[in-house]
């Protein structure tokens, strides 16, 4: 079911559509920072090796990101938990409203946060209304930069386009991109398990960072079934949600100091 | 008059004690016959020194390289090429729109207001103020489009009907932003070319050639009845109401654009006013500059632009400068008093990060030393003090802009992404659109009359000296 949260009277419909359809839960406890849901990520989802310079930059197209903080001055240095963060899939998302193109508006029926690469015309006000900070924008063609590529017998060629995943659009320069939660997996299984005539199954098919991780820090699955992993990890008490003070309704939980 | 103010007003008058101040030194009481005025503004229109071609020269070869080349080559590199990047998703071009809008403030402030408010000092500079509007208006336009990542699809943000019936976003405050330059855009123009109508006839009827059939175009078949002034009247009473609420609604709304987004520094409920007074600032700034400019390189101006109007707009700087103060203060201490943790951090960056020299040096251009300054009345009637001021003021905004959008988008609520802003390309394309504003102006400079002779005239038969006894007094009859 669907609620305009824009309507005047919509308060109680905000904390029911909290629960949202498909959601996250990340451990940071057991995280270990070793990167290979971004490695994952970056390879289920065709995202852009972007080159030393523009990375050092601040221009890295990562759908998700290991944040790594620290309390103290050196050398009385504590590390804190590593802190992955991705798009959070808003209930409340303040990405939406703000495009003039309607390039990123929100799914009925998955309940996400949708980008459409073709309407997108790079305003980057979504991006800059995004309190999380996880989108990014395609600065550049970056498939197809001759820098990036291998020189053979004076032909360019980009062995890295022989593994991307052709589930997914490889977005063009101009256009904003971020965390989708799979949705191309999500789709494959709701098609699989309608052909079979009965409901996805819990844990049967994740998104590529959960199925990645080595610590098995990410459980990805329906939020608003109270029996799925997902949904019973995040109702522990050591889950927080990011930045819930300004009622964007996150979908991913995140679970420490337990 | 008291001594102090006979001593300010002039040496040379100085040791005339026993009389008044002249009356002649007033443009309004020193009247000239029509033919003649009208001669000396169509001369000042057909004078060039090779000075004036060699500057033109370079204004346009920097309007071709800085902006026309600089920008074919970042559409066909991609916006790389620029400084944006997570953080900083906004950078210097959405700085120039907010400055270039700023400064199309203030022509429409002298000229729509001063107007419906008789005041009758912005009789010859109303047509440069009104120019500066329309020119920083196009500026504004082009910063917009160079910022979109998929410039050549800006044609989605109007609402075109469409196979697929997509129709654009009435939430976005991109949306209201386009529609309300656009409105301002409009109106500004119509707005600049009503009382340009006369002098156009005014051209036509002592012109040959080209110049005659450009003229005769422009002017729509003018020839002063009645009933023509009498509609020109109307039209431009008209006008100058309406695009008064347009002018502040459209910095209002632009300032939209950060207040309504979810940032630190940016949504803070004071912007819309603490952006209208801004760009006041900075386009009163603009048009003292753009006045002694013309004062000094064209000809015959000293006698239509005189020290009494850098007196006005000097005080109309002065009081625009209190005002900002009162917002500035208002907006950053509102901030500070509310304690949120990332408004903090923000504020501890901007005054003690490595962009700290630019925050004092805006408060001190802005804030602190025009009131200084302005006081005086010296000061405000030297022309190069009153430009050089504002001069200032306009640097102190732009920093003021800088600040609010590439250095505030530093600090957000993810320290992680945190990242200082560093202009690339955008230096270039800065330099080309303030090239560009100044060449539209030199050209125009020389095929419109800068001054509005007749507004001129106007004004001098409303104002008379009327014999009273030995006494002569300034009298001004209502002419409508």
């Amino acid at each position: 079911m669907t609620v305009d949260l824009n309507l005047v009277g919509a308060k109680g419909a905000i904390a029911e559509a909290a629960q949202g359809k498909w959601g996250m839960t990340i451990d940071q406890d057991i995280c270990t920072g070793c990167q290979a849901c971004v490695a994952a990520c970056a390879m289920e989802n065709n995202l852009a090796f972007v080159g030393e310079e523009d990375a050092g930059y601040g221009r890295t197209q990562h759908w998700i990101r290991i944040e790594r903080f620290w309390d103290g001055e050196y050398p009385h240095v504590q590390a804190t938990p590593f802190q992955p963060m991705l798009c959070q899939q808003c209930g409340h998302a303040p990405c939406e409203p703000v495009c003039p193109v309607f390039a990123t508006p929100h799914s009925p029926a998955e309940d996400l946060n949708l980008q459409v690469y073709n309407r997108c015309v790079g305003t980057r006000y979504c991006a800059n209304n995004c309190p999380y900070q996880v989108r990014s924008f395609n600065w550049r063609d970056y498939h197809t930069v001759p820098e990036l590529g291998n020189m053979v017998n004076g032909t360019l060629v980009f062995p890295l386009h022989n593994q991307l995943n052709p589930d997914v659009t490889v977005r063009r320069r101009g256009v904003m991109e971020k965390c989708t939660f799979c949705i191309q997996r999500i789709h494959k299984a709701q098609d699989k398990a309608k052909s079979e005539g009965r409901e996805v199954e819990d844990g049967e098919f994740t998104t590529a960072c959960a199925q990645a991780c080595p610590a098995s820090a990410i459980t990805f699955g329906r939020v608003d079934h109270p029996e799925s992993l997902v949904s019973q990890l995040a109702h522990q008490e050591r889950g927080v949600k990011h930045l819930e003070e300004l009622n964007t309704l996150p979908r991913v939980t995140y679970l420490k100091e337990g | 008059m008291t001594a102090t103010s006979k001593y300010l007003s002039g040496a040379h008058e100085a040791h005339d004690s026993h009389h008044e101040e002249d009356p002649k030194q007033y443009l309004m009481y020193d009247p000239k016959p029509r033919g003649e005025m009208n001669a000396m503004v169509m001369e000042s229109m057909h004078t060039t020194s090779w000075k004036f071609w060699v500057v033109l020269g370079v204004l346009a070869f920097l309007v071709v390289t800085c902006f026309f080349f600089a920008w074919g080559y970042m559409i066909d590199e991609g916006l790389y090429v620029g400084g944006v990047m997570r953080p900083a998703y906004w950078g210097v071009f959405l700085v120039n729109t907010v400055f270039w809008i700023g400064i199309s403030h203030a022509g429409t402030f002298i000229s729509a207001i001063l107007r419906v408010f008789k005041a009758e000092f912005r009789r010859p500079f109303t047509r440069a103020a009104e120019l500066m509007t329309t020119f920083g208006l196009i500026q504004a336009g082009a910063s917009i489009f160079m910022h979109m990542g998929r410039v050549w699809l800006s044609y989605w943000m109007f609402p075109i009907p469409n196979a697929r019936q997509l129709w654009p976003n009435f939430h976005s405050p991109l949306m209201w932003d386009l529609l309300a330059i656009s409105t301002y855009v409009l109106g500004s123009t119509m707005y600049l070319f009503l009382p340009l109508i006369p002098d156009l006839a005014m051209a036509r009827d002592r012109s040959t050639g080209w110049r005659k059939t450009f003229y005769k175009i422009l002017a729509l078949g003018f020839r002063g009845t009645e009933g023509e002034w009498r509609h020109l009247t109307v039209a431009m009473n008209f006008f100058a109401f309406a695009i008064i609420p347009v002018m502040f609604s459209v910095h209002t709304i632009v300032s939209w654009d950060f207040a309504m987004a979810m940032r630190p520094g940016w949504s803070s409920s004071v912007f819309g006013p603490y952006f209208v007074l801004g760009a006041l600032h900075s386009g009163m700034g603009a048009v003292a500059m753009v006045l002694f400019v013309m004062r000094a390189t064209m000809k015959h101006m000293d006698y239509f632009i005189r020290k009494e109007h850098f007196d006005a707009l000097g005080k109309l700087m002065l009081m625009v400068t209190f005002a900002y103060t009162y917002f500035f203060f208002n907006d950053y201490i509102v901030q500070w008093y509310g304690g949120d943790k990332a408004t903090d951090n923000l504020l501890h960056w901007l005054e003690e990060g490595p962009m700290a020299w630019m925050f004092i040096q805006f408060v001190f251009f802005n804030i602190v030393i025009p009131p200084l300054l302005l006081w005086s009345k010296k000061v405000r009637e030297t022309p190069w003090l009153l430009a050089l001021i504002g001069l200032m003021i306009n640097v102190g905004m732009y920093w003021e802009r800088y600040l609010i959008i590439p250095v505030m988008l530093t600090i957000n609520r993810m320290p992680f992404t945190w990242k200082l802003f560093q202009p690339r390309i955008e230096v270039f394309l800065t330099i080309g659109t303030f090239s560009m504003f100044l060449l539209f102006y030199m050209i125009v400079s020389r095929l419109i009359p800068l001054i509005p002779v007749w507004e001129v005239q106007e004004g001098q038969m409303t104002h008379s000296l009327r014999k009273v006894g030995k006494a002569k007094l300034p009298t001004i009859s209502e002419f409508e």
